[in-house]
């Protein structure tokens, strides 16, 4: 199997080489990572907008350029985190607690240049991982029947809704609505058109390009006008011979950095649990194996390099759910799932064999990124931090252009672009109310399959629900959906209604 | 308003929940529900308008706790108008005048208006910076991406 696997890669290679998927690939991680050290711009709002421009692109090129923003921005992240103390991007926000203080005591470039170092590890890490694991999901998955996509796909829901951040019943609810906005449109079993109020425009469902950037661009902007400080770059001066790490530090990240990166993986197996989950675990981890726990938050090279390598290494683990089930984890697989149905292509356990050069391509190309990661950041670290100064209030009037342009040139359609504005003002006001708006856009992606794969089952089973828990694949699913229900519970009466989230730990560990 | 709203939060939420639910309910009774031998187009909306409504009953009488709310303070806070009905004003401006006027004037209106929507913001910056995105936007969409809008609209005839 391991020689298959590396003729596989062999040729993913040549995809990823070919000269415009190494230009998508560049655009997408210096994308990312610009958008990474941006202040109040995430990744979604940045998938969004570049998602109609990939229409006209070949698949592979589109898909790799989307996979590239993602983990582009989590480098950018960790510069935010270690040289400004501000947690850009919620993974990278326990790198912030050992990172600042490096800072400030002069040791930033290094505490980059360790940064780089098990990012890489990680990521590889990740990767490898997903070569072996991803083909023997492929083999078990292709055996499922109807009845077990469904509860696998309740499993991915119930996973992504309950362990975000928040209360887990809000999480809940925004993904079932999630799976409502999904079957607006024409019926595809019927061809009755549902819930289009009467607008002819509706008929072929909400479009997704501006359901993601109503949500993650007009209601962030919303919520972020003239509330994001301009930002002061004090002791953020790093040059770039600064970044070699010396002897001693290399030494002392060395098993971190190891066990980050296999925190993450396990982290990145468990669905539901993304690279937040992973870095918070790999820093309590490292702080309690450690000989002098109490360096911890005074500027500990560990404290940077376990969480670090943790993300980058689950952040790549993620795609592992997403390329071979075609269960997406998160919201932004889900983005990148959606982008492969608009390619064309059907995503589930026949991706691997039908498109191979999608699946091993996107593999190969992520080696080929995060190279061009750590060498695009090591000379260009002063221009990122040029990049944060950049003020708000220029940065969201541009945005709003591209997210306008991005919805009409979709469809060159401006209903859809008012379409988009009614998304974002209804997801400020569920923002409001304390609503996280992430599982909408799961329970969106995939509330068509899901529906349609409920009907099937109960079709064949004559309308028998009993076929769930008869079929033991199904029913194994099932059980761990009823643990994680148990299990929040069980935590939240424990903690006297204190929901134990990746904040509370944040909590603690300050 | 705006400080009950965030004190009595979680009864919006739950109310909005219950209200989205029952009316989706109401939508679907109106498609076949069909059986579960034979699921209609109705059957799937229907459940989840039961289980929106139930999740609303259960967020209002099980208030989010302390931890919950944590990150949300600094995300909401003093109501800003200005800078929403900037905001919503610029996507309008680019909607009505997309088509009447052009890539070019509305692709200005939109940034100029939503730029005006921070507090700081002066109307020469503003300007200039409406100015750039437009010429940058025509050259990159209209010239290098081919999308369907003139720069001007008196370009088309």
């Amino acid at each position: 199997m391991t020689g298959t696997a590396i003729a596989d890669l062999i040729h993913g290679f040549s995809v990823a080489l070919q000269p415009h998927n190494f230009l998508a690939c560049l655009i997408g991680v210096l994308m990312g990572n610009i958008v990474g050290v941006l202040p109040g711009m995430g990744v979604m709002a940045a998938i969004s907008i570049l998602l109609p421009l990939t229409f006209a692109m070949p698949p592979v090129a589109a898909i790799l350029m989307l996979a590239g923003i993602y983990y582009g921005a989590q480098y950018g992240g960790a510069i935010c985190s270690i040289l400004l103390n501000l947690p850009c991007h919620p993974p990278h926000a326990v790198t912030c607690l050992d990172g600042y203080p490096l800072t400030k005591q002069g040791k930033g470039g290094t505490a980059l240049g360790i940064t780089m170092l098990g990012s890489f590890v990680g990521a590889s890490f990740g990767i490898t991982q997903m070569i072996f694991f991803a083909p023997i999901l492929v083999s078990v998955a292709l055996k499922f029947g109807p009845a077990e996509v469904c509860s696998l796909m309740l499993l991915g829901l119930l996973a992504g809704s309950t362990l975000a951040r928040g209360s887990a019943l809000k999480g809940i609810a925004m993904t079932t609505f999630g799976l409502l906005l999904g079957i607006f449109g024409t019926d595809v079993t019927t061809g009755l058109e549902r819930f289009t109020f009467g607008f002819p425009e509706l008929a072929d469902g909400i479009e997704i390009v501006g359901l993601a950037l109503g949500l993650f661009g007009i209601a962030e902007f919303m919520k972020s006008v003239n509330k994001v400080e301009p930002l002061k770059v004090g002791y953020a001066k790093v040059r770039l011979r600064d970044m070699r790490p010396s002897r001693a530090d290399l030494k002392m990240s060395a098993f971190p950095i190891m066990r980050g990166t296999l925190i993450g993986s396990l982290c990145s197996l468990i669905p539901g649990t993304g690279p937040t989950i992973a870095s918070f675990v790999a820093y309590a981890t490292e702080k309690k194996v450690s000989k002098t726990p109490e360096r911890f938050g005074r500027g500990a090279i560990e404290g940077v390099a376990a969480p670090e390598s943790s993300t980058h290494s689950s952040v790549q683990g993620d795609f592992i759910p997403t390329m071979s089930l075609g269960i997406p984890g998160d919201s932004v697989m889900a983005l990148l799932l959606a982008a492969l149905t608009i390619q064309g292509i059907t995503p589930g356990p026949q991706l691997i064999s039908q498109h191979p050069d999608i699946f091993w391509g996107l593999i190969a190309s992520f080696w080929v990124g995060n190279i061009l990661l750590v060498f695009l950041n090591v000379p260009m670290i002063g221009l990122w931090v040029k990049l944060l100064t950049i003020p708000y209030k220029y940065l969201y009037p541009s945005a709003l252009f591209f997210v306008c342009i991005g919805v009409y040139s979709t469809n060159n359609s401006l209903f859809q672009v008012g379409e988009t504005l009614v998304i974002g003002v209804a997801g400020y006001i569920l923002l409001m109310l304390g609503f996280h708006p992430a599982p909408i856009l799961l329970g969106f992606v995939l509330g068509p399959r899901f529906e349609e794969n409920f009907r099937r089952a109960m079709l064949l089973s004559r309308g028998d629900l009993k076929v769930f828990i008869e079929r033991p694949i199904s029913a194994a699913f099932l059980t761990v959906c009823v643990i994680l229900l148990v299990g929040q519970l069980y935590v939240r009466w424990r903690s006297k209604g204190r929901v134990v989230t990746v904040d509370a730990i944040a909590v603690e560990e300050s | 308003m705006f400080e009950s709203i965030q004190r009595y939060r979680d009864y919006y939420a739950g109310a909005l929940l219950i209200l989205i639910g029952l009316s989706t309910v109401y939508q679907s009774s109106r498609y076949d529900v069909g059986t579960l031998a034979e699921v209609g187009p109705g059957f799937f909306p229907m459940v989840m308008g039961v289980i929106l409504a139930g999740c609303g009953i259960a967020i209002a009488f099980n208030q989010s706790t302390v931890a919950d709310d944590e990150h949300d303070a600094e995300t909401l806070g003093r109501p800003e108008w200005r800078g929403w009905f900037c905001i919503l004003g610029g996507v309008l401006a680019f909607i009505l005048l997309a088509h009447s006027g052009g890539l070019f004037p509305a692709t200005f209106a939109c940034v100029f208006i939503s730029a005006m929507g921070d507090r700081t913001m002066k109307v020469r910056n503003a300007a200039v910076l409406a100015l750039s995105i437009s010429v940058f936007g025509v050259l990159l969409f209209h010239y290098a991406l081919k999308v369907q809008l003139q720069p001007f609209a008196w370009m088309a005839r």
